[in-house]
């Protein structure tokens, strides 16, 4: 019975880590800027759903993908845009400042000790009865998380946007000779991810309520774990690897033992240590040219 | 006299401190074909991403039918009517072969006549019709190579420039792109056609510019072609 509320906790996790790396994964495709910052907007759209709890529930859930999208936009018009052709290393600082400074105005603007967004905590009530724990969140961050990655799959594959951006993020030059609009593709790119991420922070926040100024940058570091884990060249490897490090999370988290799971991440960072040791260019990215090795 | 399709005045274009393309003007008539030869690094390729807009000129002028073309960028360019097919061809290795054929597209400025294109270029490359559900990468390179240009026909483009298509194939395959050229010429594109294969070129083109140092330096006419002392001078200097 333990084995299985392990994985279904796993699989919950899971799911909103892969829409966290799904969602740094698209923006990395198509600008190779592993963007830092992508948990500023989760956070973001977390203090707007705390700020927003006494409208009713339709206006604060549009509210959190308003406040979530505007900031991806922003921040790549601002920030990121003037910096395109720099150095990826110059790139990547920038996203640091991003989140630093962000987190720096969540911090003066609502304090350390956090806000409550308690909107969705109903949905903490068991949904099933007997031995398992299954919540309400658990089955939305399933079906949500499932929901979303599919419809994401679907314009990806189907729509001429959707395939605009998977060019631009496989041959950015060739795209753009093809008459592909760069600038909207990143853009575009940025939207998904601030949808993306304020879908997160409302299943972050329905579990968890409390908002804190780092809330946005520790799902962003795992999530960057995962995305890199897993590979972050495509975005199915990504998100696979999202996957994988929130199913570990909540797998290792039910694992250890009341006075151990303060060292939780210290087992985290050291199976992705091993992984990365095994497989540098992800644990999810198609073998190349092994076979011919191994004979 | 009408404007030419194509002219490119005083073009000049450096990498950093380093001139790749010196004052090269060159100029198109509508539905000629003109060839581009000279030996590697004499700036071809960047000749072409310089109209294209992809890599910026530090001088000079590009003008389409007239228009300028300055300060655009590569989108806006082929949405004005000129495609390229890279070096190299560039196709999409992880989509299909109807994906990237979706892709040429994009830089189409109307849906008008798009039946009757894709029949054309259907008719032209039997396998982008037959592969259409493959993985683009999974293709030969001479099928690549009609793909490529296949997708670059898609965007309806008034003037078409192909960087080195016979780079790289069976002499029965080069056979193929030439017959190609041959119809899309007879259609009405202007080519601006860049390649290694010089006496093939300068048979087949309207007229031949040599270029070596970033420059043009002798032009050439179909009769030229046996030449070959001549051709050698252009490309090698006296």
């Amino acid at each position: 019975m333990t084995a299985l509320q392990w994985i279904i906790d796993g699989v919950a996790l899971g799911a909103v880590y892969a829409l966290v790396a799904v969602g740094m994964a698209l923006v990395f495709g198509v600008m190779r800027l592993i963007n830092f910052a992508h948990g500023e907007l989760i956070t973001a759209g977390a203090y707007t759903l705390a700020l927003t709890s006494s409208w009713p529930l339709v206006g604060s859930i549009a509210a959190c993908i308003a406040v979530s999208v505007a900031m991806a936009v922003a921040t790549e018009r601002i920030a990121f845009r003037p910096l395109r052709g720099a150095s990826p290393a110059t790139a990547l600082v920038a996203t640091f400042a991003v989140a630093f400074a962000l987190e720096a105005v969540w911090l003066v603007a609502f304090g350390p000790e956090g806000r409550t967004a308690d909107l969705l905590s109903d949905l903490n009530r068991p949904a099933i009865g007997g031995e398992l724990d299954v919540r309400w969140v658990t089955i939305i961050q399933l079906v949500l998380g499932g929901a979303l990655l599919a419809g994401l799959a679907l314009m990806l594959n189907r729509t001429s946007i959707g395939l605009q951006m998977r060019a631009a993020a496989a041959d950015p030059r060739a795209a753009r000779l093809l008459g592909i609009r760069t600038n909207r593709v990143i853009a575009l790119a940025f939207v998904l991810a601030g949808v993306l991420a304020a879908v997160v922070a409302l299943l972050l926040t329905a579990q968890t309520p409390l908002v804190t100024p780092t809330l946005g940058l520790q799902v962003a570091i795992l999530g960057l774990v995962g995305v890199v884990v897993g590979g972050i060249d495509r975005l199915p490897s990504a998100t696979a690897g999202g996957f994988a490090i929130g199913f570990l999370t909540a797998v290792l988290g039910n694992a250890l033992s009341a006075d151990m799971r303060v060292f939780l991440p210290s087992f985290t960072f050291a199976l992705v240590i091993i992984v990365l040791l095994v497989r540098p260019a992800g644990m999810f990215a198609p073998l190349r040219g092994q076979a011919v090795e191994r004979v | 006299m009408s404007e030419p399709a194509l002219a490119v005045r005083d073009l000049t274009v450096a990498y950093g401190p380093v001139p790749v393309v010196r004052n090269l003007s060159l100029e198109i008539a509508a539905g000629e074909v003109v060839g581009l030869i000279g030996p590697n690094g004499a700036g071809k390729t960047t000749t072409l991403l310089a109209i294209m807009g992809d890599v910026s000129a530090r001088g000079g002028d590009v003008r389409l039918a007239g228009r300028s073309l300055r300060g655009q960028g590569a989108d806006a360019i082929v949405r004005s009517g000129v495609a390229l097919v890279p070096e190299g061809r560039h196709v999409f290795g992880d989509m299909t072969v109807a994906e990237n054929l979706k892709l040429g597209l994009v830089g189409r400025r109307s849906e008008d006549g798009l039946e009757g294109d894709l029949e054309w270029v259907h008719s032209l490359f039997p396998i982008v019709r037959e592969f259409g559900e493959r993985q683009a990468g999974a293709l030969s390179g001479g099928q690549q190579q009609q793909l490529a240009i296949a997708r670059a026909l898609l965007a309806q483009p008034e003037v078409l420039l192909l960087d080195e298509p016979s780079l790289g194939l069976a002499p029965t395959v080069v056979d193929i792109v030439f017959e190609a050229l041959q119809a899309i010429r007879e259609r009405g594109v202007t080519i601006l056609l860049v390649e290694q294969r010089a006496q093939r070129t300068i048979a087949f083109a309207d007229r031949t510019y040599v270029m070596r140092d970033g420059a043009v330096r002798m032009t050439l006419t179909p009769d030229d072609a046996d030449a070959t002392e001549t051709i050698r001078e252009a490309y090698f200097g006296s």
